[in-house]
């Protein structure tokens, strides 16, 4: 377990080759709600819309639904393969173009979220670590029960009600406003307004979460010998605290937003949701009211996809910063 | 391997010890207050509830404290206060039996993979790998699309979609434990597999899967209050998430339609989260703080 015993490109390409029967597995677990689902599976991959007899035809020829439940999975999985995830009536649009369109929106948000949840997150940590059993240590510790607790859809119509119905300071709905034609610097400000409430509302969990880790983990790392080294070697605590402590502390930051990763996505559902925003999470919410199924499976299999390559990505990350993972 | 002694924690016997070590958990009392007000107002909804949640009425849209209707009532003239009450039985039921449910069923695969290994064990290991990459909300919602919804089928299906954190604990404490003195000497007076691990090994696997019990009662009502909140709920009784997505339409015109079942859930779910963090201190007193 010596580092650097395996070289970053053979840990990656093991963890590659794990990554393939996930994506295997998932398609599976989407071929099995197909041909479990009660009636035609051909209602269920069509949704409720009228569609043309052609298409309809078409369908029972590329799923195989005529032959045994081995070669209909072999379809299913090279035509999800080939990208090919049916067609949303209800859009008159390809699945698959349908969630790709929408994909950036929910990434948007996600990734503004979890800046703004690490920010604050380490930030309150390595205060409470600092200040083990002040008020703030208390207030944090609140804070994140209260993280765990309050679902992200109901604090979302929290912020609404404070932020857009009482003090009508942001905006409630959408990701622009609709009424002006704004462009340029004034078009991403306008972008950035909208964005405010459903960031902080998807943030909080997590914020929670990693400031409660990053206590921890402080408090950990500066009981080591190396901080009790740095001290005695005259260096300033906070050259200390932030060169030595920090560095340690980074890890379970990165895997607390790697491996949650699926976790956000299902949070930025709900979140988008109250908020109109146009993403993935929107287009599940109106497929649902619209019995759109081909959207449903088509959203499942490709957020559990971009889930498989963000865990890779995370694996990668945190071998290349701690090599003793890679034994 | 050496035995990890934390896993050994005493069952019959330390059972007045844990209480004692619980009630000095200042969140694990909180929790336990907030439990049973949860489970006491579920009980008494008929009686506490002023009518019935599903009766609607002309006196739609009214505020908080109106003659009647303490907390208002919602665009169809519904009682919030009755809501509120009677949605509790709904988060209780869903949230206990479905997180039995994925205990029973985390313990019985976590303890085949920790105690035979190989093959089992690699099943195991790859069926959890999947359940983390599916989002588990995304994957609820539409199995209750596609199959429907219903009391049974929510506490199924959050079940079934909850089990593998479970497995994985016990899966861990078994491991640690199929080598230790004890057990070998159960081996060596010729104890069958089975009963080796239902009556040597899991009632010391008990503390931590307690743990994850209560936590997984917290994150089965917050999974059925968002399939609520997607509509998805069970279409014939009242719940918190339902009532929260009624209110997503009203949001400009009844803040108390969002307000008081948002306030419910939250509650509920903090009260087991908490209980969990008291049963966690409890059962690893070696921890500390």
């Amino acid at each position: 377990m010596t580092a650097g015993s395996t070289p970053l490109w053979r840990y990656a390409a093991g963890r590659l080759a794990q990554a393939v029967p996930l994506l295997l597995g998932v398609v599976v677990v989407n071929f099995l709600l197909i041909s479990l689902a009660p009636g035609d599976p051909v209602a269920t991959l069509l949704g409720e819309y009228p569609a043309p007899p052609e298409y309809v035809a078409q369908l029972r020829r590329e799923f195989g639904l005529d032959q045994p439940a081995p070669v209909r999975l072999a379809l299913y999985a090279w035509n999800v393969a080939r990208g090919e995830l049916g067609f949303s009536f209800a859009y008159r649009l390809p699945v698959a173009a349908l969630v790709v369109g929408r994909l950036g929106n929910t990434f948007l948000l996600m990734v503004t979220a979890l800046t703004l949840a690490a920010l604050v997150g380490v930030g309150l940590g390595v205060t409470a670590a600092r200040r083990r059993g002040s008020g703030l240590d208390t207030a944090a510790t609140g804070i994140s029960l209260a993280g765990y607790s309050i679902p992200d859809f109901w604090l979302s119509q929290l912020l609404v009600l404070l932020f857009a119905v009482f003090l009508g300071w942001l905006p409630a709905q959408g990701i622009r406003s609709v009424r002006e034609q704004y462009t340029g610097m004034a078009a991403v400000l306008d972008v950035a307004r909208h964005l405010i409430l459903p960031a902080a509302a998807l943030s909080f969990r997590y914020m929670a979460l990693i400031s409660r880790l990053t206590r921890a983990s402080m408090l950990e790392a500066m009981s080591q010998d190396f901080i009790l080294a740095a001290r005695a070697r005259g260096l300033p605590e906070r050259l200390v605290l932030l060169q030595h402590g920090l560095r340690n502390a980074a890890l379970p930051v990165v895997t607390v937003i790697g491996y949650n990763f699926a976790f956000v996505l299902a949070g930025s559902a709900l979140v988008e949701t109250v908020f109109g925003w146009p993403g993935v999470g929107r287009l599940l919410y109106d497929a649902i009211l619209q019995r759109d199924t081909p959207v449903l499976l088509g959203v499942l299999l490709m957020v559990s996809a971009t889930v498989v390559v963000v865990n890779l990505l995370t694996d990668l990350l945190y071998a290349a910063l701690d090599p003793r993972v890679r034994y | 391997m050496v035995a990890d002694e934390s896993a050994v924690t005493p069952s019959a016997a330390g059972g007045r010890e844990f209480w004692r070590r619980f009630r000095r958990s200042r969140a694990g009392i909180i929790g336990l207050g907030l439990v049973v007000l949860l489970v006491v107002v579920a009980m008494a909804a008929p009686l506490l509830a002023p009518r019935d949640p599903q009766t609607t009425s002309l006196v739609t849209l009214n505020p908080p404290g109106t003659p009647g209707h303490p907390l208002g009532t919602d665009n169809l003239g519904r009682d919030i206060l009755s809501g509120v009450l009677w949605g509790s039985r709904v988060s209780l039921t869903v949230g206990v039996c479905a997180a039995a449910a994925a205990v029973l069923l985390g313990v019985f695969i976590g303890s085949l993979a920790g105690f035979y290994g190989g093959w089992a064990d690699a099943v195991l290991g790859r069926i959890t790998e999947l359940f983390q990459v599916i989002p588990r909300f995304v994957l609820a919602l539409l199995v209750v699309a596609l199959f429907g919804s219903g009391l049974w089928k929510l506490i199924a299906v959050i079940g079934i979609l909850s089990w593998p954190q479970a497995a994985r604990v016990v899966r861990g404490q078994v491991m640690a434990l199929r080598g230790a003195a004890y057990v070998d000497a159960a081996r060596v007076l010729g104890l069958r597999n089975a009963r080796i691990i239902f009556s040597e090994i899991l009632p010391n696997v008990l503390a931590p899967v307690v743990v994850i019990g209560s936590l997984d009662v917290a994150g089965a009502i917050l999974l059925e209050a968002s399939l609520g909140f997607f509509g998805l709920g069970d279409p014939n009784l009242v719940s918190w998430g339902m009532m929260l997505n009624n209110a997503q339409a009203h949001l400009r015109q009844a803040w108390w339609m969002s307000v008081f079942p948002g306030i419910a859930i939250s509650l509920a779910v903090l009260g087991f989260n908490l209980m969990g963090d008291g049963l966690n201190d409890a059962a690893n007193p070696r921890l500390g703080v």
